[in-house]
Protein backbone atom coordinates (compact mmCIF):
# COMPACT_ATOMS: atom_id res chain seq x y z
CA UNK A 1 0.00 0.00 0.00
CA UNK A 2 1.54 3.32 -0.93
CA UNK A 3 -0.34 6.73 0.14
CA UNK A 4 -0.77 9.44 -2.66
CA UNK A 5 -1.61 13.00 -1.26
CA UNK A 6 -3.62 15.47 -3.48
CA UNK A 7 -3.39 19.09 -2.92
CA UNK A 8 -6.26 20.79 -4.64
CA UNK A 9 -5.73 25.17 -3.86
CA UNK A 10 -8.33 27.51 -5.54
CA UNK A 11 -6.09 29.41 -8.49
CA UNK A 12 -4.66 32.35 -7.51
CA UNK A 13 -7.18 34.94 -9.75
CA UNK A 14 -9.74 33.23 -7.85
CA UNK A 15 -11.68 34.93 -4.94
CA UNK A 16 -11.46 32.38 -1.68
CA UNK A 17 -14.25 33.71 0.38
CA UNK A 18 -13.68 31.34 2.92
CA UNK A 19 -9.86 31.73 3.08
CA UNK A 20 -10.86 35.52 3.65
CA UNK A 21 -12.89 34.24 6.54
CA UNK A 22 -10.42 32.91 8.18
CA UNK A 23 -7.86 35.60 7.58
CA UNK A 24 -10.11 37.97 8.82
CA UNK A 25 -10.94 35.68 11.77
CA UNK A 26 -7.13 35.08 13.08
CA UNK A 27 -6.57 39.19 14.13
CA UNK A 28 -9.87 39.07 16.13
CA UNK A 29 -8.53 36.15 18.19
CA UNK A 30 -5.18 37.62 18.78
CA UNK A 31 -2.87 36.20 16.14
CA UNK A 32 -0.98 38.76 14.09
CA UNK A 33 1.41 39.19 11.58
CA UNK A 34 -0.61 37.11 8.96
CA UNK A 35 -0.54 39.03 5.75
CA UNK A 36 -2.97 36.05 3.40
CA UNK A 37 -4.92 32.87 3.97
CA UNK A 38 -5.78 30.48 1.10
CA UNK A 39 -7.98 27.36 1.60
CA UNK A 40 -7.98 23.83 0.10
CA UNK A 41 -8.81 20.73 0.13
CA UNK A 42 -6.15 17.19 0.87
CA UNK A 43 -7.10 14.01 -0.21
CA UNK A 44 -5.30 11.22 1.27
CA UNK A 45 -5.01 7.95 -1.35
CA UNK A 46 -4.32 4.85 -0.45
CA UNK A 47 -3.59 2.87 -3.42
CA UNK A 48 -2.68 -0.87 -4.17
CA UNK A 49 0.71 -2.09 -4.54
CA UNK A 50 3.34 0.48 -4.81
CA UNK A 51 3.18 4.32 -6.29
CA UNK A 52 4.40 3.74 -9.64
CA UNK A 53 4.90 5.86 -12.49
CA UNK A 54 1.23 4.37 -13.82
CA UNK A 55 -0.51 4.95 -10.52
CA UNK A 56 0.33 8.16 -10.40
CA UNK A 57 -0.64 8.53 -13.93
CA UNK A 58 -3.75 7.48 -12.87
CA UNK A 59 -4.04 9.58 -9.71
CA UNK A 60 -3.65 12.72 -11.96
CA UNK A 61 -6.10 11.63 -13.56
CA UNK A 62 -8.52 11.23 -10.74
CA UNK A 63 -7.23 14.66 -9.87
CA UNK A 64 -8.35 16.45 -13.16
CA UNK A 65 -11.59 14.40 -13.40
CA UNK A 66 -13.51 14.54 -10.45
CA UNK A 67 -10.90 15.42 -7.08
CA UNK A 68 -10.62 19.07 -8.89
CA UNK A 69 -12.17 21.80 -11.23
CA UNK A 70 -9.30 22.63 -13.50
CA UNK A 71 -12.09 25.77 -14.54
CA UNK A 72 -10.99 27.16 -10.64
CA UNK A 73 -8.96 24.65 -8.96
CA UNK A 74 -4.51 23.63 -9.45
CA UNK A 75 -4.20 20.98 -8.13
CA UNK A 76 -0.44 18.78 -7.11
CA UNK A 77 0.18 15.08 -6.39
CA UNK A 78 2.73 13.56 -4.58
CA UNK A 79 3.44 10.41 -2.47
CA UNK A 80 3.98 10.27 1.16
CA UNK A 81 6.73 8.77 2.20
CA UNK B 1 -54.79 21.19 -20.01
CA UNK B 2 -53.58 23.88 -21.70
CA UNK B 3 -55.22 26.66 -24.11
CA UNK B 4 -52.64 26.87 -26.59
CA UNK B 5 -52.40 23.62 -27.60
CA UNK B 6 -48.92 22.81 -25.89
CA UNK B 7 -50.82 20.37 -23.88
CA UNK B 8 -48.67 16.83 -24.23
CA UNK B 9 -45.59 18.38 -24.60
CA UNK B 10 -43.15 16.70 -22.23
CA UNK B 11 -40.75 18.10 -19.45
CA UNK B 12 -38.18 15.60 -17.48
CA UNK B 13 -37.34 17.11 -14.01
CA UNK B 14 -34.70 15.50 -12.78
CA UNK B 15 -34.65 14.76 -8.49
CA UNK B 16 -31.06 13.90 -7.57
CA UNK B 17 -30.60 12.76 -3.97
CA UNK B 18 -30.50 16.64 -2.12
CA UNK B 19 -32.53 18.43 -4.84
CA UNK B 20 -35.14 20.87 -3.28
CA UNK B 21 -36.84 22.76 -6.19
CA UNK B 22 -38.16 19.72 -8.39
CA UNK B 23 -41.64 20.13 -7.31
CA UNK B 24 -41.56 23.54 -7.92
CA UNK B 25 -40.41 23.24 -11.02
CA UNK B 26 -42.53 20.16 -12.36
CA UNK B 27 -45.28 23.02 -11.26
CA UNK B 28 -44.04 24.98 -13.24
CA UNK B 29 -43.87 23.29 -16.50
CA UNK B 30 -47.45 22.32 -15.60
CA UNK B 31 -48.46 25.74 -15.21
CA UNK B 32 -46.84 26.62 -18.88
CA UNK B 33 -49.02 24.15 -20.57
CA UNK B 34 -46.62 20.87 -20.21
CA UNK B 35 -46.48 17.65 -19.31
CA UNK B 36 -43.90 17.25 -16.19
CA UNK B 37 -42.31 14.07 -15.81
CA UNK B 38 -40.32 12.82 -12.55
CA UNK B 39 -36.61 11.57 -13.66
CA UNK B 40 -34.69 9.82 -11.48
CA UNK B 41 -31.17 10.35 -11.12
CA UNK B 42 -30.05 6.40 -11.03
CA UNK B 43 -31.42 5.59 -14.15
CA UNK B 44 -30.24 5.43 -17.27
CA UNK B 45 -33.53 7.02 -18.82
CA UNK B 46 -35.14 10.23 -20.11
CA UNK B 47 -38.10 8.24 -20.70
CA UNK B 48 -38.45 10.48 -24.08
CA UNK B 49 -39.36 14.15 -22.65
CA UNK B 50 -39.29 16.78 -24.76
CA UNK B 51 -36.69 18.90 -22.37
CA UNK B 52 -35.08 18.60 -19.39
CA UNK B 53 -34.89 20.82 -16.26
CA UNK B 54 -31.91 20.27 -13.48
CA UNK B 55 -33.84 21.77 -10.25
CA UNK B 56 -32.19 23.44 -7.30
CA UNK B 57 -30.95 22.38 -4.22
CA UNK B 58 -28.03 20.38 -2.46
CA UNK B 59 -27.98 17.54 -4.44
CA UNK B 60 -25.13 14.87 -2.51
CA UNK B 61 -25.07 17.79 0.17
CA UNK B 62 -22.65 19.70 -1.97
CA UNK B 63 -20.09 17.21 -1.04
CA UNK B 64 -16.54 17.74 -2.74
CA UNK B 65 -18.27 21.14 -4.68
CA UNK B 66 -21.23 21.89 -5.50
CA UNK B 67 -23.01 19.69 -8.61
CA UNK B 68 -19.29 17.50 -8.83
CA UNK B 69 -20.98 14.59 -7.67
CA UNK B 70 -24.59 14.97 -9.72
CA UNK B 71 -22.74 15.43 -12.91
CA UNK B 72 -21.39 11.28 -12.80
CA UNK B 73 -24.97 10.37 -11.47
CA UNK B 74 -26.33 8.00 -13.92
CA UNK B 75 -28.63 9.78 -15.40
CA UNK B 76 -26.56 12.69 -16.63
CA UNK B 77 -24.63 10.38 -18.94
CA UNK B 78 -28.16 10.41 -21.07
CA UNK B 79 -28.66 14.49 -20.16
CA UNK B 80 -25.26 14.86 -21.93
CA UNK B 81 -25.81 12.67 -24.67
CA UNK B 82 -29.61 14.47 -25.65
CA UNK B 83 -28.16 18.05 -24.93
CA UNK B 84 -25.62 17.15 -27.80
CA UNK B 85 -28.25 16.18 -29.86
CA UNK B 86 -30.34 19.72 -29.49
CA UNK B 87 -32.59 18.81 -26.47
CA UNK B 88 -33.28 21.80 -24.35
CA UNK B 89 -31.84 21.52 -21.05
CA UNK B 90 -32.41 23.97 -18.25
CA UNK B 91 -30.26 24.36 -15.05
CA UNK B 92 -31.28 26.44 -12.61
CA UNK B 93 -29.00 26.93 -9.14
CA UNK B 94 -27.06 23.69 -8.58
CA UNK B 95 -28.70 22.55 -11.96
CA UNK B 96 -26.23 25.20 -13.30
CA UNK B 97 -23.14 24.04 -11.46
CA UNK B 98 -24.16 20.58 -12.48
CA UNK B 99 -24.25 21.79 -16.05
CA UNK B 100 -20.72 24.12 -15.29
CA UNK B 101 -19.12 20.64 -13.72
CA UNK B 102 -20.49 18.31 -16.44
CA UNK B 103 -18.29 20.86 -19.20
CA UNK B 104 -22.43 21.66 -21.32
CA UNK B 105 -21.82 25.25 -19.96
CA UNK B 106 -18.25 26.78 -19.57
CA UNK B 107 -17.20 28.34 -16.42
CA UNK B 108 -17.74 27.40 -12.84
CA UNK B 109 -20.00 29.02 -9.33
CA UNK B 110 -18.24 29.74 -6.66
CA UNK B 111 -19.24 30.82 -2.73
CA UNK B 112 -20.70 34.51 -3.29
CA UNK B 113 -17.92 37.21 -2.42
CA UNK B 114 -19.90 38.22 1.17
CA UNK B 115 -19.94 35.11 2.52
CA UNK B 116 -23.36 34.99 3.20
CA UNK B 117 -26.39 33.00 1.58
CA UNK B 118 -28.66 35.80 -0.29
CA UNK B 119 -32.55 35.16 -0.48
CA UNK B 120 -34.08 37.83 -2.29
CA UNK B 121 -36.44 39.12 -4.94
CA UNK B 122 -33.93 39.99 -7.63
CA UNK B 123 -34.28 41.52 -11.25
CA UNK B 124 -32.66 40.19 -14.37
CA UNK B 125 -32.28 41.52 -17.69
CA UNK B 126 -32.91 39.41 -20.40
CA UNK B 127 -29.84 39.50 -23.03
CA UNK B 128 -30.33 36.51 -24.98
CA UNK B 129 -34.05 35.79 -25.98
CA UNK B 130 -33.25 33.46 -28.65
CA UNK B 131 -32.35 30.02 -26.69
CA UNK B 132 -34.69 27.22 -26.01
CA UNK B 133 -35.59 28.47 -23.02
CA UNK B 134 -36.22 32.36 -23.54
CA UNK B 135 -38.04 33.13 -26.75
CA UNK B 136 -40.88 34.09 -24.71
CA UNK B 137 -39.41 37.47 -23.37
CA UNK B 138 -37.89 40.49 -25.46
CA UNK B 139 -33.80 41.13 -25.14
CA UNK B 140 -33.30 44.29 -22.83
CA UNK B 141 -36.61 42.96 -21.14
CA UNK B 142 -36.44 43.42 -16.99
CA UNK B 143 -37.63 40.43 -15.21
CA UNK B 144 -38.11 39.60 -11.40
CA UNK B 145 -37.62 36.10 -9.58
CA UNK B 146 -36.50 34.29 -6.47
CA UNK B 147 -32.89 34.54 -6.44
CA UNK B 148 -30.98 32.22 -3.07
CA UNK B 149 -27.80 30.97 -3.02
CA UNK B 150 -24.50 30.63 -1.11
CA UNK B 151 -21.95 29.64 -3.99
CA UNK B 152 -23.70 31.58 -7.07
CA UNK B 153 -20.81 33.38 -8.04
CA UNK B 154 -20.45 33.05 -11.58
CA UNK B 155 -16.66 33.17 -12.90
CA UNK B 156 -14.63 32.09 -15.82
CA UNK B 157 -11.07 33.16 -17.10
CA UNK B 158 -11.24 36.59 -19.27
CA UNK B 159 -11.16 35.01 -22.72
CA UNK B 160 -13.85 33.01 -21.50
CA UNK B 161 -16.00 35.82 -20.89
CA UNK B 162 -15.31 37.84 -23.50
CA UNK B 163 -16.27 35.11 -26.03
CA UNK B 164 -19.78 34.51 -24.27
CA UNK B 165 -20.59 38.32 -24.07
CA UNK B 166 -18.94 38.28 -28.04
CA UNK B 167 -21.35 35.60 -29.44
CA UNK B 168 -24.59 36.22 -26.91
CA UNK B 169 -23.99 33.44 -24.79
CA UNK B 170 -24.93 35.42 -21.78
CA UNK B 171 -28.65 34.85 -21.05
CA UNK B 172 -29.25 37.26 -18.00
CA UNK B 173 -27.42 40.10 -15.80
CA UNK B 174 -28.36 40.94 -12.81
CA UNK B 175 -29.45 44.31 -12.61
CA UNK B 176 -29.23 47.05 -9.57
CA UNK B 177 -26.16 45.54 -6.70
CA UNK B 178 -24.63 42.41 -7.97
CA UNK B 179 -26.24 39.89 -5.73
CA UNK B 180 -22.99 37.42 -5.73
CA UNK B 181 -20.21 38.48 -6.89
CA UNK B 182 -20.84 37.02 -9.94
CA UNK B 183 -17.98 38.42 -12.85
CA UNK B 184 -19.53 40.82 -15.09
CA UNK B 185 -23.09 40.20 -13.26
CA UNK B 186 -23.83 37.79 -15.28
CA UNK B 187 -26.58 35.42 -14.01
CA UNK B 188 -27.14 32.72 -16.76
CA UNK B 189 -25.38 31.82 -19.77
CA UNK B 190 -26.31 29.12 -22.79
CA UNK B 191 -24.32 27.02 -25.09
CA UNK B 192 -23.24 27.92 -28.58
CA UNK B 193 -26.55 25.93 -29.84
CA UNK B 194 -28.92 27.86 -27.27
CA UNK B 195 -30.55 24.75 -26.08
CA UNK B 196 -28.57 24.28 -22.92
CA UNK B 197 -29.25 27.18 -19.87
CA UNK B 198 -27.89 27.85 -16.55
CA UNK B 199 -29.85 30.17 -14.49
CA UNK B 200 -28.39 31.04 -10.57
CA UNK B 201 -31.86 32.49 -10.11
CA UNK B 202 -35.10 30.54 -9.71
CA UNK B 203 -37.74 30.89 -12.20
CA UNK B 204 -39.62 28.49 -11.51
CA UNK B 205 -40.69 30.66 -7.85
CA UNK B 206 -42.13 32.78 -9.99
CA UNK B 207 -44.92 31.51 -11.67
CA UNK B 208 -48.20 32.48 -9.70
CA UNK B 209 -49.02 35.45 -7.87
CA UNK B 210 -50.13 34.28 -4.86
CA UNK B 211 -46.74 33.27 -3.83
CA UNK B 212 -42.95 34.47 -5.03
CA UNK B 213 -42.68 38.21 -6.49
CA UNK B 214 -45.09 37.64 -9.76
CA UNK B 215 -45.12 35.52 -12.49
CA UNK B 216 -42.12 36.54 -14.77
CA UNK B 217 -40.50 33.16 -14.53
CA UNK B 218 -43.57 31.33 -16.21
CA UNK B 219 -41.68 32.48 -19.56
CA UNK B 220 -38.94 29.90 -19.40
CA UNK B 221 -41.15 27.32 -19.27
CA UNK B 222 -43.82 28.68 -22.22
CA UNK B 223 -40.83 29.32 -24.27
CA UNK B 224 -39.27 25.48 -23.91
CA UNK B 225 -42.72 23.97 -25.03
CA UNK B 226 -43.14 26.49 -27.70
CA UNK B 227 -39.75 25.36 -28.91
CA UNK B 228 -40.51 21.62 -28.45
CA UNK B 229 -43.88 22.07 -30.56
CA UNK B 230 -42.53 23.03 -33.43
CA UNK B 231 -40.28 20.23 -33.42
CA UNK B 232 -42.72 17.96 -32.56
Amino acid sequence: MARVVVDVMPKPEILDPQGKAVHGALPRLGFAGVVDVRQGKRFELEVEGEATDEVLAEVHRMAETLLSNPVIEDFAVRVEP
Amino acid sequence: MSADGLGGLRVGVVTFPGSLDDVDAARAVRLAGGEAVALWHGDHDLRGVDAVVLPGGFSYGDYLRCGAIARFAPVMTEVVEAAGRGVPVLGICNGFQVLCESHLLPGALIRNDHRKFGCLDQRLVIENARTAWTSDYTEGQEVTVALKNGEGSYVADAATLDRLEGEGQVVARYVGANPNGSQRAIAGVTNAAGNVVGLMPHPEHAVEDLCGPGTDGLGFFTSVLARAASFS
